[in-house]
């Protein structure tokens, strides 16, 4: 007698993992331009389409601006929608985003996290969502491939909810995830079906109630739209938070919704991270609890909306605060380290913090690296003359 | 010939009164908008065999069928002579407006 039911577990990649998200999301459109290292997820879907296991409109178009301004014509009339990109495909979508999120079109991307030209590289960093912060979309950040494929299907329930009703951008670490093979559980098409129900939107085109779409707005009215986004922003963290808990009821994984909180609660010491990073950082951290030392880690799993209420609870209990940044906002920090430090800044609370710029155009971030920056954080608890923004691993001496 | 006419709008009070993003109801007239037309279209109507091309090339839909001639709709139209230039039978004349 089998004790457990049978898990459909595969191994594929984290492209491979989004594709399989997106099938079983069943969207109408599909407007896709490959870049590197995203490529695969966009072959693999059209590989589904083409062999029939997906029904789906598949537009090849001819640029990332075209990929995303398709989503959005599909999108604004009712059709569930999904694009990809990364690097520079996502720059060059940068007018597109603002005008999909102000449109409050629930348009759901793949970001393969990497680095930006110029010196040209196709290698991972998180210059690319981070630089876009701004632009009005939800934005989720992956540890791994489960994570990734979970993250889609949640991402449609979550983009798709009245209160809602803004694009999601789900973001994974370009070759470390997107490259990297991984078993990775399907979910059942029919308990997806259950999770997913379909989208609705009192926009539908139709003769009979049509509408006036995209339309411009003078400054009497301008300021209330943006409100109004900023508003759905802000009430999407509920959103979150509960289709986290019910994907977790159906298919037995939960994500904690906004962070995870690794070790926590007696913490010294806290290593912020984003993405991918995080696996290796759980590593080194229970390496060090084994030694005594009392660390944890923060995972930032979404950027936007942002986790100010859990950073600044984090802050009434740890001494020490380090924020991984794989992005560095030239002349003065990280970008996570800036949201992060604004929030305990709220908090009004003294802790020792620490920005740690690393794994820049591909560089990889090792556990000794790693122990090193929680071993400067145990020490810094009560010096306050160090340098706050350190570029890590650095492999030449500098003039500073 | 259906076309939307002018309707009142009430400036929003409440945040809940505007729409979720820039979509609203198709057609919604808020107001008038004929400002700048510095000749209008006159049309003869001893002249005009109801053909319906001013109707078809008319840019801002303000032709119409009124008690069964054709008329102009002088609130929207902004002047631009198209009508009077393709209409076949020549019946209709771009006249000074008095300004």
């Amino acid at each position: 007698m089998m004790l457990e039911m049978k898990k459909n577990k595969i191994f594929i990649s984290g492209d491979e993992a989004v594709a399989h998200g997106v099938r079983l999301s069943r969207p109408h459109v599909i407007a896709a331009y490959p870049i590197t290292p995203q490529t695969i997820t966009v072959e693999r879907l059209s590989e589904m389409v083409e062999k029939g296991e997906m029904v789906t409109e598949y537009m090849h178009v001819e640029s990332e601006h075209s990929a995303l301004s398709a989503s959005m014509g599909a999108s604004s009339v009712g059709a569930r929608t999904f694009t990809a990109t990364s690097s520079q495909g996502l720059l060059y979508m940068a007018e597109a985003l603002h005008y999909a999120s102000g449109g409050r079109y629930p348009i759901v991307m793949m970001n393969a996290n990497r680095s930006l030209a110029l010196p040209w590289s196709i290698y991972g960093d998180q210059r690319d969502s981070l630089s876009l912060l701004d632009s009005g979309w939800i934005q989720v950040y992956v540890e791994d491939a489960q994570e990734a494929l979970d993250m889609i299907i949640q991402a449609y329930k979550i983009a798709e909810h009245a209160d809602v009703l803004t694009p999601m951008m789900v973001n994974l670490d370009g070759f470390i995830l997107t490259h990297t093979y991984e078993l990775v559980e399907i979910p059942e098409q029919e308990k997806v079906d259950e999770f997913l129900p379909p989208f609705e939107t009192p926009n539908k085109m139709c003769f009979e109630t049509p509408k006036n779409l995209a339309f411009s707005s003078q400054p009497d009215d301008n300021t209330e739209f943006k409100y109004q986004q900023n508003k759905a922003m802000l009430d999407s963290i509920d959103v979150i938070e509960k289709t986290d808990q019910e994907f977790g009821e159906k298919f037995g994984r939960f994500y904690h919704g906004m962070v995870e909180e690794i070790m926590c609660d007696d913490a010294d010491a806290v290593l912020v991270t984003l993405g991918s990073i995080t696996g290796t950082v759980r590593v080194v951290a229970e390496q060090l609890r084994a030694k005594g030392h009392k660390v944890g880690i923060l995972k930032i799993r979404y950027m936007r909306p942002f986790p100010e209420k859990e950073i600044m609870e984090l802050g009434k209990k740890v001494k020490s605060v380090g924020v991984i940044d794989k992005d560095i906002s030239f002349g003065y920090e990280g970008t996570v380290f800036t949201n992060v430090n604004s929030a305990l800044s709220k908090a009004n609370v003294s802790v020792f913090k620490q920005n740690f710029i690393g794994g820049l155009g591909g560089r990889d971030i090792t556990k000794a690296e790693i122990e090193k920056m929680y071993m400067e954080l145990l020490a810094g608890e009560n010096t306050d003359n160090q340098k706050t923004v350190e570029f890590f691993n650095l492999k030449v001496e500098t003039n500073d | 010939m259906k076309k939307p006419t002018k309707r009142d709008f009430k400036r929003p009070t409440h945040i809940d009164d505007y729409p979720v993003g820039p979509q609203y109801e198709a057609g919604f007239l808020a107001e008038i908008n004929a400002g700048w037309r510095t000749y209008k279209p006159v049309i003869d109507h001893d002249k005009c065999i109801h053909c319906l091309i001013c109707y078809m090339v008319c840019p801002d839909g303000t032709i119409m069928k009124n008690d069964g001639k054709i008329a102009v709709d002088y609130d929207y139209c902004k002047g631009c002579g198209v009508c009077a230039n393709e209409c076949p039978k020549n019946a209709i004349t771009m006249v000074k407006e008095d300004l």
